[in-house]
């Protein structure tokens, strides 16, 4: 009883403060008349230098500021001309030829060349840069070996400008997802009169993102930066598409706490939230004309587990524990039902590719398993520890899993939280028996999340090492003519992966946000990518009809 | 008294070198650098970051550096923040944390300090209870549940204040205010109850009332001095705390302080943040310290001959 | 001007007679001994929780979730489908042990600390209260965090941890407390007598500032109390499935308008042992004031 009215009465006040409005006038509304978006962003930006950014909050910002050579299509994620007008791929797929939007120009009036993108990346991949996105360039020739100090002559990277309007690409192998990755803003050009204004190309320090300085290129520019408060900016009109540009600005607020957030939108300070509290998400959903989105998320939440420490160092106390995991019931329960429970590493549907189901949740199977492996309903278990960083929803998780491992395993295992910096340097160390761990995608292919797990992989942290699994990610696939038998390879290597059960897949991500419904070009994808440009705001009456 | 403090100033110098010292190297020692992030790094590309803010010296080389450029005032580029100074940081977040700090301590010395007093001259009776229990309730109810509450009744519910912000809409500074200054309100109250209720027994209260003085004369004119000292002795540390203890108001209204850069500095090993906001905040605490300190003196009519005298 | 030092001396001498007086005394407090008997049954509820509480506080029903309260679960159940009384049950034992036993830390290092530099003066007081601003200065959180690294995580390292902070400001307090006393007219003649010290500061200088050390005492121990949940948080102190009051009133603020009583419940032991400490607080230090009670 007493749950439905603080549940009535939470959704009332909601629906007034979104559609009657009460005293005053909020941002939500003064912002639909005057074509101003208010977006809650996590955190402040770090800064907005291209090249030195890494977080998500930046990026969205710099996304506005700048535009890449190809953009996306919000709908289907799909490559659409960004500054380049047109390209194209060579038989062989080794070469990209970007032909230049002539009226493509920056924010200063200048016209962009392919000159600056020979020049922004040669800054972005310098090693002296310590840009930590550069990866997103290896794919062209030689870039690695530049970014990594083994070759000093930018001349042998393979991207050339042929004429002002023509830029010209060469890759080490046939890369499916190059284009896609032109959207990064590792591979954005940036102004180079405006950089050596303020000092070297490779400085990471000099103020030329402040709002008197900044020259971009992008559908927006920056208005006004205020730390920890807000940063604001307006339609460029020296944008080459300016007249679909819609929106003429947006303020985005560096909100961390996510209550304080779902309260600025609930008295309509925001139209969009970055994030929404797990135990609100039912109320929101039950809302007519719902505010509550939640769309599939190209990312997996897992758990690590150390294959170099016992007990884990046995493949079958290792499938016991994943096989003991009630994906459902933890997702129908604690997670409120807004993810989709995981059996693999890659999300299902990545471009048309489905993880093979290896596994299901099998407490009987568990349990023998773990018997087999000399632990017969949990005698004799050595003791196990979780580690997660800080955070109510990982928290939540791993209580449930707990519980759920006692249960079915007749097993303990601890937890233990640790501080953000800590958690990264005890994965980074492999100090840790089994730790929480999530991965987004930077681009969509199953490449992404496969290559994860190679023998010398960065991210590995598993101790998971298998010379087939390998072979299959950077041999064969690469090599496969179609996408059919890429996808093919792609499985067998899953499939390899998922015996091992280095990592415990629990679910797969979705995004989840508060949109004032007035907000119209901001639909759902894979990868919770946003085009301002195509962002409209409809008045309220609108938008209720 | 001049002496006194000349001689506590001078004392304060060696206070903020060990300070430095030991946050310098404390910070270093913790687990996990400003680089460390999800994805790994490259080694080149750390390598690159580590020599572009000297991190690639040997230790008390980085540590004499820091020293030279602090004797200049400079408090380095923030690790997090490339592009922005120390000092710039500093510069943006100290004075709305002072501001709301000041206005908390007024809410809490205006509260507490009145509930005190009431409470102590009608000791054990509803008028003591009373004003004791409401400051109480500051003590039980934490600023990360007061805050919210706060603004689900007052900004939410009844639509009369804004629920975040901080100088954007008429308003936006009373509930911060009020979240923040309720804790030292409570802590006041009592203080201050309990230091009139050990100086109203003294014999010079006694004296002053066989002087048949009235009975707000013997408070106002008498007691209250004596009676306060606590208070003093707690409002040095209280402010400074404030500053540093901002962090969660700032957090839940959305204030842009420097709690929230301090607090995130430690989160994010931005070493040069840490050091910079660590050594603003042990002087400020070294200046309120003293002069919570010169002010009980004053207040205290024996230690001020003695410091008179010295 | 000598009645107090008659006293004092009296009072060393027939210590068992002040403690039955100032136990008469207290016992004629009605708000105080409400406080002592809730604080005793709060105590003898923590001590006997594993025999009486209803549930395993590990017990999880994830499929039934947060439930209002009911005939099954009095006080309802949190996200998991564990029972609140019993979570508040355990939790009072987390909470309640680490509100004393950092809170005596705090107090004996903190009450000696600034009685010594109080009465000591010139030099030595100098030292011992810079070395305080030293430690006020130092940024707590990478204290903490080290702390964890370098010991590992455990209880006794938490009651170290928060007594380790707590006590600055007892010291400053007391020694404010010491430095008036000590130019007052009993002390000078207990100096004068030959008395040494370590006696001066024990029976003359502590029981004549335990009204201001009492107080702070009492606000010592919820901010000790709340500073534990802070701790737990960040990775030091308790660990899931065990908690605490602190932790179940943030975990309960976050959902406080969906389940309102996960906040509630824990809410209210907290605010009820808090008010009784402070009503026990309020009548000791009135039971033991000499000087008051002869008014």
């Amino acid at each position: 009883m007493r749950i439905s009215a603080s549940r009535f009465l939470l959704s009332v006040i909601t629906a007034l403060s979104l559609f009657a409005c009460g005293s005053g006038e909020s941002n939500v509304v003064q912002g639909n008349r005057e074509g101003i978006l208010h977006v809650g962003n996590g955190t402040e930006p770090q800064g907005l230098d291209p090249h030195v950014v890494t977080g998500i909050p930046e990026s969205n910002i710099v996304k506005a500021l700048f535009e890449g050579l190809a953009v996306k299509n919000p709908q289907t994620l799909e490559s659409e001309p960004g500054v380049a007008q047109s390209w194209d791929i060579s038989e062989d797929g080794l070469t990209i030829t970007f032909h230049l939007n002539p009226e493509a120009k920056w924010s200063n009036g200048d016209p962009m060349t392919a000159e600056d993108y020979v020049w922004s990346w040669q800054r972005a991949l310098n090693p002296t840069m310590g840009n930590q996105y550069a990866y997103m360039l290896y794919p062209v020739e030689n870039a690695e070996a530049f970014a990594t100090g083994k070759l000093d002559d930018f001349a042998q990277v393979g991207v050339k400008a042929l004429d002002p309007h023509t830029l010209q690409v060469t890759l080490n192998t046939p890369t499916p997802y190059f284009i896609q990755l032109m959207d990064h803003h590792s591979a954005y050009a940036v102004h180079r009169p405006t950089i050596e204004k303020f000092g070297k190309a490779t400085d990471r320090f000099t103020p030329w993102t402040r709002v008197e300085n900044i020259v971009g290129n992008g559908p927006f520019r920056l208005k006004e930066w205020k730390l920890n408060r807000r940063i604001i900016v307006e339609k460029s009109n020296t944008y080459w598409d300016r007249d679909r540009v819609s929106l003429n600005g947006i303020e985005f607020y560096p909100v961390e706490n996510i209550a304080s957030e779902e309260r600025m939108f609930r008295v309509g300070q925001l139209h969009y939230t970055n994030s929404i509290p797990l135990d609100k998400i039912p109320v929101y959903r039950e809302m007519d004309n719902s505010p509550y989105v939640n769309a599939p998320y190209l990312g997996t939440y897992f758990y690590l587990l150390n294959t170099n420490k016992p007990p884990l160092d046995d493949v079958r106390v290792r499938q016991a524990l994943s096989l003991a995991v009630n994906r459902k019931l933890l997702n129908d329960s604690v997670l409120h039902g807004t993810n989709f429970p995981a059996y693999g590493i890659t999300p299902p549907g990545t471009l048309g590719y489905q993880p093979p189901k290896v596994f299901e949740y099998d407490v009987a199977r568990a349990r023998q398993l773990l018997a087999e492996a000399g632990y017969p309903n949990g005698e004799g278990w050595p003791g196990l520890e979780l580690i997660y960083n800080t955070s109510e929803s990982h928290l939540k998780v791993a209580v449930a899993l707990q519980q759920m491992w006692k249960d079915a395993l007749n097993i303990d295992v601890t937890l233990a939280n640790q501080e953000w910096k800590v958690y990264l340097d005890s994965v980074d160390q492999m100090d840790f028996q089994m730790a929480r761990r999530g991965w987004i995608g930077d681009y969509v292919d199953p490449n992404n999340f496969l290559d994860l797990f190679l023998c010398n992989g960065g991210n590995n942290n598993t101790g998971f090492c298998d010379p087939v699994y390998d072979d299959l990610i950077t041999q064969q696939a690469p090599r496969a003519k179609t996408r059919e038998e890429r996808y093919a390879i792609f499985a067998a290597a899953e499939t390899r992966l998922m015996e091992q059960m280095p990592i415990i897949p629990i679910y797969t991500y979705t995004s989840n946000h508060l949109i004032h419904p007035s907000v119209q070009g901001m639909p759902s994808n894979l990868m919770d990518y946003v085009n301002y440009k195509y962002v409209e705001l409809v008045g309220d009456t609108q938008a209720t009809q | 008294m001049w002496r006194f403090i000349g001689f506590r100033v001078l004392q304060s110098i060696p206070v903020l070198l060990v300070v430095i010292t030991v946050t310098f190297f404390l910070v270093r020692m913790a687990p996990g650098g400003p680089f460390s992030s999800e994805k790994a790094v490259i080694p080149e590309v750390k390598a690159a970051l580590e020599a572009q803010y000297r991190l690639n010296l040997p230790m008390f080389e980085q540590y004499t550096a820091y020293l030279g450029d602090l004797a200049q005032g400079d408090l380095g580029p923030s690790f997090k923040y490339p592009g922005r100074s120390v000092n710039e940081l500093i510069a943006a977040g100290f004075p709305v944390t002072a501001e709301l700090g000041l206005y908390a301590l007024l809410v809490a010395i205006s509260i507490g300090g009145i509930a005190g007093v009431i409470a102590s001259l009608r000791r054990n009776t509803a008028q003591d209870y009373i004003p004791m229990s409401v400051a109480m309730i500051g003590i039980c109810v934490p600023s990360l549940l007061m805050g919210p509450i706060l603004i689900l009744v007052f900004g939410i519910y009844l639509e009369w204040l804004p629920v975040s912000g901080w100088g954007d809409t008429p308003g936006d500074k009373i509930l911060p205010a009020i979240t923040l200054g309720s804790t030292y309100a409570a802590y006041i109250a009592r203080l201050s109850r309990a230091g009139m209720l050990e100086v109203m027994s003294q014999d010079y209260i006694r004296t002053a009332r066989a002087k048949g003085l009235p009975e707000w004369r013997v408070v106002v004119g008498h007691a209250l001095r004596g009676g306060m000292i606590p208070v003093v002795a707690f409002l040095g540390p209280a402010f400074a705390g404030l500053l540093s203890g901002s962090f969660v108001v700032e957090t839940i209204f959305q204030i842009p302080g420097l709690g929230r850069f301090y607090v995130q500095a430690a989160f994010n090993r931005d070493y040069t943040m840490i050091l910079g906001a660590t050594v603003f905040l042990a002087t400020l605490i070294v200046v309120f310290n003293l002069l919570s300190d010169i002010l009980a003196a004053w207040m205290n009519p024996r230690l001020r001959s003695q410091y008179g005298e010295g | 001007m000598s009645a107090p030092v008659i006293t004092d001396i009296a009072q060393a001498e027939q210590g068992t007679s002040l403690w039955r007086d100032a136990w008469q005394r207290l016992r004629r407090n009605r708000l105080a001994v409400f406080g002592l008997v809730v604080l005793t049954f709060f105590v003898l509820i923590a001590l006997l929780t594993p025999w009486i509480a209803p549930y395993g506080y590990a017990e999880q029903q994830l499929a039934l979730g947060a439930t209002p309260p009911s005939a099954q679960h009095w006080l309802g159940t949190d996200i998991y489908g564990r029972d609140l009384l019993t979570q508040i049950m355990y939790g009072g034992r987390i909470s309640l042990a680490v509100g004393f036993i950092a809170t005596a830390v705090a107090l004996l290092i903190g009450v000696t600390w600034g009685a010594v530099a109080g009465y000591a003066g010139g030099k030595v007081d100098a030292v011992m209260m810079r070395l305080v601003d030293i430690l006020y200065a130092l940024p707590f959180m990478i204290f903490i965090v080290l702390l964890m690294v370098v010991f590992g995580r455990n209880m006794l390292l938490l009651f170290l941890a928060i007594g380790a902070v707590e006590w600055l400001t007892m010291a400053r307090i007391m020694r404010s407390q010491v430095q008036s006393l000590r130019q007052q007219e009993f002390v000078e003649a207990a100096i004068s007598l030959g008395l040494s010290p370590g006696t001066i500061i024990r029976r003359h200088l502590v029981p004549n500032a335990l009204g201001p050390i009492i107080v702070y005492t009492t606000l010592t121990i919820p901010s000790v109390m709340l500073l534990e949940a802070f701790l737990s948080f960040l990775g030091l102190g308790v660990q899931p499935p065990q908690t605490s009051w602190g932790l179940l009133i943030s975990y309960g603020a976050e959902s406080m308008e969906e389940y309102p009583w996960l906040l509630l419940y824990p809410g209210l032991a907290l605010t009820l042992t808090l008010f009784s400490l402070n009503f026990l607080g309020d009548g000791l230090r009135d039971a033991l004031d000499v000087r008051g009670a002869k008014d």
